[in-house]
């Protein structure tokens, strides 16, 4: 679920900006610093947290996009992906110098509860952070379909020059959308960190995994993201019961082979 | 090539030529990395540049023709120079794979990239669990003494591995040469600009996509060996891995997609890059761990942002060369 | 008392140097020490704490020896391309010995690099063992390789049942698959079924990705085998998931108990478990407690990180600091920075005050050292402790662990 979340966020941008945000898995590990920085200075529950932070992520994702990436809209996949790659290398060492190579966490009361039902064991957290997956999206989701500066966001990735023509603003609507995105990844950190420790090295393989879920779920979907990540965790966890649990990953990269070549619109996407 | 070219470019080959005599060994394992870089960036520019696929997966190429050669050698004895056919033959066939099935369902850009990866993630773990080369454990070839060139094992002092990676360069730089003025090179322009009118124009555009495919594949599959037998030992994890795939492109990247001398150049830019940021901190005596690699990543971001076809166009420019 | 011995060392070393006339010219080189040790990229955190070792080693090395040792630190950023160049670049700036790198991958490229040049190279930590058989003259490892590491590992894990009366029938295996956890996978399987003073059998064998951020899978997989305790090869943050794993799925098992691999016994595992990180067992190469090379280490590293606890980065300080040591012994020895004369020297030689837990400090004809044994240390109120072999024992072992519950 929280997957999802973050998966969403790269969905969001990748789908209405076209950009290829390389350093996705980079910003939530920054995110999970910043929750655990809230946590040990003032003992914020990250679920509290996750709304200043958030806030903070949506404004660096602002200025992110407006004074880094938009000239790069127009150029060839490969400038963005070196652009991002970049910014990735940046942030991950930056956080290396900054914390240490040490892995850090929070530790809360009730990170390691579970409930019993029966003789099925429900985590806790793992609970909380979904539920607050579904809140954030569905946020996200009614932001986009009942808000006025939503549905101009849908009107640039529909159509970019039509939307010039119609005098919207689609330079600030990027930056917003990018913000919006950021802001996803934010929170998601926030959930992670209750489950994973944090270490400067943690990026990339979650910038994968959200690309994964993004293709398979359908690009520009919301429900599409979040139905893949549940996908994903899903047939992760059955390949590691049915085959050698250190063998699941190749089941994931299957799948998205799979999906990229017989619907590359993913599950819920529209055709491109 | 133009006598002006020429011009330029003999003392700088004159050097290259003399460069194991008068420089030390530091400087050599140095020029033997960028001429690595240069020559697995050059192939695979022949995919990008040439052809315009965006390959984020070409460690797999790299990580096979390694294995393969180098699992021939420590099983069966059998030398790198028998052994690197079927390095060849068996990336060829991944290549050809992969890009009839990309090309076949139309896929492209991104999309293409992120299949890229896939295979070449799905292979590492792959690699990982296959105990005939040593799985995750990696798979160490025996070393001999380096004092006397054992040319059928591709065993020597370091200076052999420099001139044979000065070579591949060369032939590189000539085969694509040759290939971007031949009808391919002609066929390879009109598609990266425009596929669909490619099409219209009745060229067969799958047939000649595919062909970049398998030649990059072809020879990044050298590259591989050459690494199997230098290094000595691999693992999965190492070679593989997603950062070996953008070590190889930065090169051609930041050098300049398509061009001749971009990737040789951007593999040269790069390495003395990395390597001069290292000297400059450690001459400050800035050792935080961590501030070399941001150093590294500004430089990236910089060129990226202020030149974005590449160090070379603006350079050819002002030296008045052609491409 | 470390004080005054400290004193009396460091009084009978300045008064040798003062009286011996060859030692006089002996001290006036320095030997120059390449480190190469990964202190970014992945691996940063461990080729950090072997630092710590590295830059306490001139200190004692000087009050010990007489010798002066000057460092030369490199990064090789956890990165086998960067390994070589700098191993390359050390010697050019005239590194007389290089030492580290902790990573085996990056060994075997530096170990090259060595043996092309003619410089010798001592290995901290890397446990592959194809290093030592590739018939290097020039390539020391003072560390134990795979192969030693299990045997070791799991004749503890016997010594444990005896010392604590307990003889559980059945174990589950579970081991990271990467280059550590398949060496040991393979060792274990080897010598297992030999060892007949080990009353046991693993009656499931799971592997599981280092990377993987959730083992919720893999644990449930091996709850199901109801086995009295977990065999386990991991790495620090696979563990820390692990556990919390097990809590949270109510596995309560005689122990967890590690042959031979990093993770448990390391800070960030009982910071981030608190409680449930005690009684879990490592058997790993470590420190000898009660030396008195290990009490000078000791101090050494207090006074240069008066913020860490030294029990932490134990093995990772004191395998880097012998490295040094060897290395400087040599020097003293030889009496030259020459490579050749070095190199023989560290072949002839013989310490017999370690800070290493193990033998004497001898090379054998392929370089290796044999006879570095591993500790079973038990966490035991957020710190491991030494709880075997007896001889160097901080503590009494404690299993069953005393939250088991037979399921």
């Amino acid at each position: 679920m929280v997957y999802g979340l973050m998966a969403l966020g790269l969905s969001v941008i990748f789908g209405i900006v076209r950009v290829v945000n390389f350093a996705h898995g980079e910003m939530m590990t920054i995110a999970m610093y910043a929750a655990v920085a809230m946590f040990s200075a003032w003992g914020v529950d990250p679920f509290l947290a996750a709304i200043p932070i958030a806030a903070g992520f949506f404004a660096l994702g602002y200025l992110m996009q407006s004074g880094l990436i938009n000239p790069f809209i127009t150029r060839p996949e490969h400038s963005q992906f070196i652009l991002m790659v970049a910014v990735a290398t940046i942030m991950v060492n930056g956080m290396l110098m900054a914390f240490g190579p040490d892995a850090r966490n929070v530790q809360i009361s009730y990170q390691l509860e579970s409930w019993e039902i029966g003789k099925i064991l429900i985590d806790k957290p793992r609970v909380y952070a979904a539920a607050m997956a579904l809140a954030t999206s569905a946020a996200l989701f009614s932001f986009f379909r009942f808000s006025l500066t939503g549905k101009a966001i849908r009107a640039c990735a529909d159509n970019n020059l039509g939307a010039r023509v119609v005098g919207l603003n689609v330079k600030h609507l990027y930056a917003l959308t990018f913000g919006l995105g950021s802001a996803c990844v934010a929170v998601a950190g926030c959930m992670m960190i209750l489950f994973l420790d944090v270490t400067p090295s943690l990026g990339p393989s979650y910038t994968l995994l959200a690309f994964i879920i993004v293709i398979v779920g359908g690009l520009g979907s919301l429900t599409g993201a979040l139905l893949g990540g549940v996908l994903i965790g899903l047939s992760e966890a059955l390949a590691g019961l049915l085959i050698q649990p250190s063998a699941k990953s190749m089941f994931g990269y299957a799948l998205l082979i799979l999906v990229l070549l017989f619907r590359p619109q993913g599950l819920m996407g529209k055709k491109a | 090539m133009t006598q002006r070219a020429g011009m330029l470019l003999a003392p700088l080959a004159a050097i290259l030529l003399v460069l194991p005599w008068v420089a030390n060994p530091y400087i050599l394992s140095v020029a033997t990395l960028i001429l690595y870089l240069a020559y697995t960036g050059q192939a695979w520019n022949v995919m990008m540049g040439f052809a315009g696929q965006l390959s984020l997966g070409h460690s797999l190429y790299v990580g096979v023709g390694a294995y393969v050669s180098a699992a021939l050698f420590v099983r069966y004895g059998v030398g790198p120079w028998a052994g690197i056919w079927l390095s060849v033959a068996l990336c060829v066939a991944l290549g050809a794979a992969i890009g009839f099935l990309a090309f076949r369902f139309g896929i492209s850009g991104v999309y293409f990239a992120l299949l890229t990866i896939a295979f070449c993630e799905f292979t590492r773990i792959g690699f990982d669990h296959l105990q005939w080369t040593g799985g995750s454990g990696g798979l160490f070839l025996k070393v001999a003494q380096r004092d006397q060139i054992d040319l059928a094992s591709f065993r020597g002092p370091p200076a052999m591995y420099y001139y044979t990676m000065l070579l591949l360069v060369f032939l590189a730089l000539v085969f694509c040469s040759h290939l971007l003025k031949s009808k391919a090179g002609y066929y390879w322009q009109a598609i990266r600009e425009n596929e669909e009118a490619a099409q219209a124009l009745g060229i067969n555009t799958f047939r000649w996509k595919l062909l970049a495919v398998v030649i990059s594949s072809a020879m990044t599959a050298v590259s591989g060996v050459f690494f199997a037998f230098y290094y000595n030992n691999l693992f999965p994890e190492q070679i593989f891995n997603i950062s070996r795939s953008i070590e190889i492109i930065l090169g051609p990247i930041i050098g300049g997609v398509g061009t001749l001398f971009g990737p040789i150049l951007g593999a040269a830019a790069l390495t003395i890059a990395a390597d001069g940021i290292t000297e400059i901190l450690g001459a400050l005596g800035w050792e935080i761990p961590g501030i070399k690699q941001v150093f590294y990543g500004i430089v990236m971001l910089l060129v990226i942002m202020f030149l974005p076809n590449g160090i070379w166009p603006p350079l050819a420019r002002k030296l008045g060369l052609g491409r | 008392m470390n004080r005054r011995d400290f004193n009396k060392a460091a009084a009978a070393a300045g008064a040798a140097a003062a009286f011996s006339p060859l030692n006089v010219r002996a001290q006036a080189q320095k030997l120059k020490v390449g480190v190469l040790l990964p202190r970014s990229g992945f691996q940063g955190l461990i080729g950090q704490s072997c630092q710590k070792g590295a830059d306490l080693a001139p200190g004692v090395i000087k009050g010990l020896l007489g010798v002066d040792v000057e460092l030369m630190n490199a990064d090789t950023e956890t990165n086998v391309d960067t390994a070589r160049t700098r191993a390359e670049r050390l010697i050019q700036e005239g590194a007389n010995v290089l030492v580290g790198p902790f990573d085996s991958g990056a060994a075997a490229a530096i170990a090259q690099v060595a043996e092309q040049r003619g410089v010798p190279f001592v290995i901290n930590i890397a446990a592959a063992p194809q290093i030592t058989e590739q018939g290097y003259k020039f390539v020391f490892r003072n560390f134990p390789t795979a192969i030693d590491l299990t045997r070791n590992g799991l004749s503890l894990i016997g010594d444990l049942f005896r010392a604590t009366n307990v003889a559980p029938r059945t174990a589950v295996f579970m081991h990271v698959n990467d280059t550590f956890g398949q060496a040991m996978f393979k060792g274990i399987s080897a010598t297992l079924p030999h060892l007949t003073n080990l009353p046991f059998r693993i009656v499931d064998t799971i592997s599981y990705d280092p990377a993987a951020k959730d083992l919720t899978v893999e644990v449930s997989k091996a709850k199901a085998a109801n086995a009295d305790f977990l065999l386990l090869v991991c790495r620090l943050n696979d563990a820390i998931i692990l556990r919390r794993e097990m809590v949270k799925q109510r596995w309560f098992p005689m122990g967890v108990v590690s042959p031979g691999s990093p993770g448990m016994y390391e800070e960030q595992f009982s910071k981030a478990l608190g409680p449930i990180a005690n009684y879990c067992i490592s058997n790993a190469p470590w420190f000898n407690p009660k030396t008195n090379m290990t009490k000078l280490v000791k101090a050494a590293f207090a006074k240069q990180n008066p913020n860490e606890k030294f029990v932490f980065h134990g093995t990772n300080v004191v395998y880097t600091y012998e490295s040094i040591l060897v290395a400087a012994d040599a020097f003293k020895r030889a009496k030259s920075t020459d490579p050749k004369a070095l190199a023989d020297a560290i072949r002839q030689t013989n310490i017999t005050d370690r800070a290493v837990l193990g033998g004497v400090l001898k090379f054998n004809a392929k370089g290796q050292v044999e006879g570095n044994l591993s500790a079973c240390a038990q966490n035991l109120n957020g710190e491991p402790k030494v709880v075997l072999p007896e001889s160097a024992a901080e503590a009494k072992p404690v299993f069953p662990a005393p939250d088991y519950k037979k399921t």
